[in-house]
């Protein structure tokens, strides 16, 4: 081949072989386009079925909507918990084949801190194939544009519209409306896997949490096309998603802030009954959080931030912090010293030093009047008297001849021990103390001691402010019960339960006889030493509506015997509680009002300020009302 | 081979369709005819599987009437030019590929393109189904029809060395159908089947020798995974899990066009370039599947007819050699599509989008219309 020759063309001759061999070629070029026939054949005939089956859910997918959750709302039609659309980053798990890059590029588009993007890691390693794990929430204008341009860079993203609760009162009311939080795998175990399909979030606290049922709503379905990325292409069908419940509450927002300045920045709560509904008005527990933090962050820190705190911000004193009553237990102790017939209006105790002993005991017990020099009795004590002077010596008298058994089985009507709430969850108890409580609880049996201290609200007993606010109802009503509750009304009628039946063994006129003792508390003056109630000084000299209270301070520490209480030698935790229960118009009440300050000193010059600007606000709201 | 081509007699041949008109024309309407309905049929499907975008079909238009023009201008060169000219070309693609290799454009894995300077980048590959047929023929020609046990090695030099270079690409689809184009040549000439026999022996002791000491290990794993698809499950095995199931998906009659799910939704990759089959599977069905097959399966008869009718052996060995590559190329493409052949990578001819297999491939049939249809030299 290295000569170039010229072409000398050698004719075709087609012998046989040639055209045998050439006809095989043919043959067997027909032969390999029937072997692709008869493979067509296959795929498109004999499987088609299953090919089209395939390629139907290729594009087909069908997307659980989430239902928007029902609304809150206070008694004035003031939003307490609503829905917001917001723009969220995220990622369909199946389209993650490199983290790493994908972290990268999320770092170029977010601020991510290392507890979202560990939140993030655990969320995406737990999700399903096709699921979509959120990234970042409400993103910004800029980031949305930075997103929408790059987008080929970051073709795994998703950009999708989510609702997202939100509380515009934020602290304000999230002891009351509670908050949802970000379902985790934990509560999947619990929660009906079809209806929460799609839900990224549950109530977890508060009302949210209670009514979790009605707020939730159902999901709806859509049928999507996507492309073979996951992005939506197209919508086939929509099952939409039916809102949850709007649900309308007894409280008054503006109640409720009035009674949060009240408080100010101690720690403590405050609660207001409406005592003809038993609606709750405001039910303030302090400090408080921020709600909204459950539902933005994604990080999880949000919780162990707060729970780490040494206020306990998320503790909800008003339903869970359980105090010791203190005074403010001994107006129902004389109603069941009367229920017992083992008082009346007219017997009288001689107290001239502020000290008692029981018989056959050395042990003194002291009033809180009682001073070293001997001076602090408080001469002769009625009931009347034992209350607006809040005498101890008084009911240590009663508490020498009443057994605690029969004590306990008369506060048990008032709802001392139980939650006689409708629907708060999560209410405390409290303790009520009797012979048997206390041989379960300490292994020993009820001594006469005991009683001593149950007299004056120092003992076992316990009660949480919602307790007291609910005691404070009773009066108001007269021994009539209205439990608690927070729901006022839902799009579909909810059956909270039945009221119990009116406290027993008490008459008519003891009743309207004790009132008028807890009316003098706030409004008996000008009598002089040791004879005006012992709120009076502090909110009844220019009070212009009559109102009925009382106040309880609560030892945090046993003061040694023989030594005076001085608030001033004590570190601040050790400090006496400070406790007042009221309600107003005494004739006709419209509210009742229980505070408790921790460690905020003496119940009648601290607590009952509280509870007077509450029913101030409340009232005066009533009478512009009225004048409209 | 003394039993096949070699013998002079003279044959003159005369048909309607076909010939010199005029002595200075050269055509033929059957095979135009079904060149243009396919290129006509194929810028439809690909109307679609752009997406219904006029700009690409625009560009391939141009690139179409570029290949007629390729066509109808290659048919015109007379036999005895190509046969002068058929070492140069050869050097020339040569050259080509070694630029491929050392200077060449990388693209999903493999580099196959050329980008000169003032020039479309291009696959020198797609010239080898020209060149490798008139090499072979112009070697067995200059043999005069008589291969001796040294001329076969000389053989599997002149093929060994472009397909080589082929194959390091890799592109192992075009290498093996050059390979086994060029077998099919010599088959065609009547080379005796105990040189095949000794061919395939050959193969079976080199094959594990290459294996283990030619190949690099990237090479052996890209084989490897070439017939495992589901060992990269999200690439190989996403396209053709996605390419029958979208032909499937088309049954009898299609989805109608434009109406594809599995192509306009992204599920199948390459679906204008060399995964077209399964768009016409998926909106047009079997019955145009089958269609298209017999449309391919028709230009192959006709080619094969012309390459029967030439005057003279060169132009018989050229003109099967053409038409059995392009065969192949039908053949592998869509066995690939179908899930019959591993993935390699291989365009539709004439039909897939892009311009270097195109214009190659009526290039191609130009030059077997020329060296098969040319009576003149023979008159001379």
């Amino acid at each position: 081949m290295s000569t170039k020759r010229a072409y000398d063309p050698v004719p075709l001759t087609l012998s046989k072989t040639i055209v045998y061999r050439a006809s095989a070629s043919a043959v067997v070029a027909s032969f390999l386009i029937l072997l692709l026939v008869a493979r067509l054949f296959q795929l498109q005939i004999v499987e088609h079925e299953r090919y089209a089956t395939q390629a139907t859910d290729n594009r087909l997918t069908t997307q659980t909507i989430p239902p928007p959750r029902g609304l809150i709302y206070d008694r004035n039609n003031n939003i307490l918990a609503s829905n917001r659309i917001v723009p969220s980053l995220a990622v369909i798990k199946e389209n993650v084949d490199d983290i790493d890059n994908l972290l990268t590029n999320i770092h170029a588009l977010v601020d991510f801190s290392a507890a979202e993007e560990s939140s993030f890691r655990t969320r995406l390693e737990n999700a399903k194939g096709d699921e979509r794990v959120i990234i970042k929430r409400d993103l910004t204008d800029e980031q949305l544009a930075f997103e929408a341009v790059n987008r080929h860079r970051f073709g795994n993203f998703l950009v999708i519209t989510e609702i997202l609760r939100e509380y515009p009162h934020k602290a304000l009311a999230s002891h009351v409306v509670g908050s949802v939080r970000q379902i985790t795998v934990e509560d999947l175990q619990q929660l009906d896997p079809v209806r929460y399909r799609g839900s990224k979030f549950v109530g977890r606290r508060g009302i949210e949490h209670y009514y979790e049922n009605l707020l939730h709503g159902e999901i709806g379905l859509r049928q999507v096309e996507v492309n073979a990325s996951g992005r939506v292409m197209s919508e086939i069908s929509v099952d939409p998603a039916t809102r949850g419940q709007t649900l309308t509450l007894h409280l008054d927002i503006e109640l409720q802030r009035v009674a949060d300045e009240a408080l100010g920045d101690r720690r403590g709560a405050v609660v207001a009954i409406d005592p003809k509904s038993g609606g709750v008005l405001a039910l303030v527990s302090k400090p408080s959080y921020d709600p909204n933090v459950f539902v933005t962050g994604l990080a999880g820190r949000e919780y162990d931030q707060l729970s780490a705190r040494a206020d306990a911000p998320l503790f909800n004193r008003a339903i869970q912090g359980k105090y010791p009553p203190g005074s403010t237990i001994k107006p129902v102790l004389g109603m069941a010293g009367l229920a017992a017939g083992v008082i009346d209006w007219d017997l009288e105790f001689d107290d001239p030093r502020g000290e008692f002993r029981l018989p056959d005991s050395e042990k003194v017990w002291r009033d809180w009047n009682w001073k070293k020099s001997g001076v602090g009795g408080q001469g002769q004590v009625d009931l009347f008297r034992s209350i607006y002077r809040s005498s101890n010596i008084y009911y240590f008298h009663l508490g020498a001849v009443l057994d605690i058994d029969t004590f306990a089985a008369f506060l048990g009507q008032w709802g001392y021990g139980r939650n006689t709430s409708l629907d708060i969850f999560d209410a405390d108890p409290g303790i009520l103390p009797n012979n048997t409580w206390k041989q379960d609880n300490t292994g020993d049996s009820w001594y006469p001691g005991d009683n001593m201290n149950f007299v004056i609200g120092q003992g076992f007993t316990l009660v949480t402010p919602l307790q007291l606010a609910t005691i404070a109802t009773i009066f108001a009503n007269r021994g009539k019960w209205v439990r608690p509750r927070l729901l006022l009304s839902s799009e579909q009628p909810v059956e909270l339960g039945q009221d119990y039946p009116p406290v027993q063994g008490v008459a008519e006129n003891e009743w309207e006889r004790m009132i008028e003792a807890l009316t003098a508390v706030v409004h008996r003056g000008h009598k002089g030493y040791l004879q005006n109630g012992l709120a009076w000084a502090h909110i009844g000299m220019d009070i212009p509506y009559q109102m009925a209270g009382k106040s309880g301070t609560a030892q945090v520490v046993a003061i040694p015997e023989g030594e005076e209480y001085d608030e001033e030698l004590l570190p601040e935790d050790q400090r006496k509680h400070a406790l007042f229960f009221g309600f107003a118009p005494v004739h006709d009440p419209v509210i009742a009002v229980a505070t408790v300050i921790e460690n905020g000193g003496g119940g009648s010059e601290n607590a009952a300020p509280v509870v007077r600007r509450v029913i101030d606000s409340y009232l005066a709201d009533i009478v512009a009302k009225n004048d409209e | 081979m003394n039993d096949g081509l070699g013998s002079r007699s003279t044959r003159a041949h005369h048909h309607f369709f076909s010939g010199s008109y005029g002595q200075t024309f050269q055509f033929d309407l059957v095979l135009i005819t079904l060149t243009l309905l396919l290129l006509g049929f194929g810028l439809i499907v690909l109307y679609s599987a752009l997406g219904q975008s006029w700009s690409g079909i625009l560009n391939q238009g141009i690139r179409l009437c570029l290949g007629l023009g390729c066509l109808m201008l290659a048919s015109q060169l007379r036999v005895s030019t190509y046969y002068r000219w058929a070492p140069t070309v050869y050097a020339g693609t040569i050259l080509l590929l070694f630029a491929v290799e050392l200077f060449g454009v990388s693209s999903k894995g493999s580099q196959r393109w050329l980008d000169l300077p003032g020039l479309p980048s291009f696959q020198p590959s797609e010239f080898l189904k020209i060149t490798l047929p008139l090499i072979v023929g112009w070697y067995i020609t200059t043999r005069n029809f008589k291969l001796k046990s040294l001329d076969y090695l000389a053989l599997i030099l002149i093929v060994g060395l472009p397909t080589g270079l082929v194959f390091l690409q890799p592109d192992y689809g075009t290498a093996l159908i050059l390979l086994i184009g060029v077998a099919a040549m010599l088959f065609l000439c009547g080379v005796r089947l105990r040189w095949f026999a000794g061919g395939l022996v050959l193969v079976a002791i080199s094959a594990p020798i290459i294996w283990n000491f030619v190949f690099r290990e990237y090479h052996r794993k890209r084989i490897i995974t070439l017939f495992n698809p589901e060992r990269d499950p999200l690439n190989a095995g996403w396209n053709i899990i996605q390419s029958k199931t979208a032909v499937g998906s088309g049954g009898l009659t299609g989805k109608g066009l434009f109406e594809g799910t599995q192509s306009h939704l992204d599920f199948l990759p390459e679906g204008h370039t060399d995964f077209i089959i399964a768009v016409i599977g998926e909106e047009l069905g079997f019955v145009w599947c089958v269609a298209l097959l017999c449309c391919y399966l028709l230009i192959f008869s006709r080619l094969m007819y012309l390459s029967t009718t030439a005057t003279n052996g060169f132009g018989y060995v050229v003109g099967t050699g053409i038409t059995v590559i392009f065969f192949g190329y039908v053949f592998v493409n869509v066995a690939m599509v179908l899930g019959l052949l591993p993935v390699v990578g291989l365009p539709l001819p004439l039909v897939s989008y892009g311009g270097s297999s195109a214009i190659t491939t009526m290039a191609a049939f130009g030059v077997a219309l020329a060296v098969c249809t040319h009576k003149q030299d023979l008159e001379k």
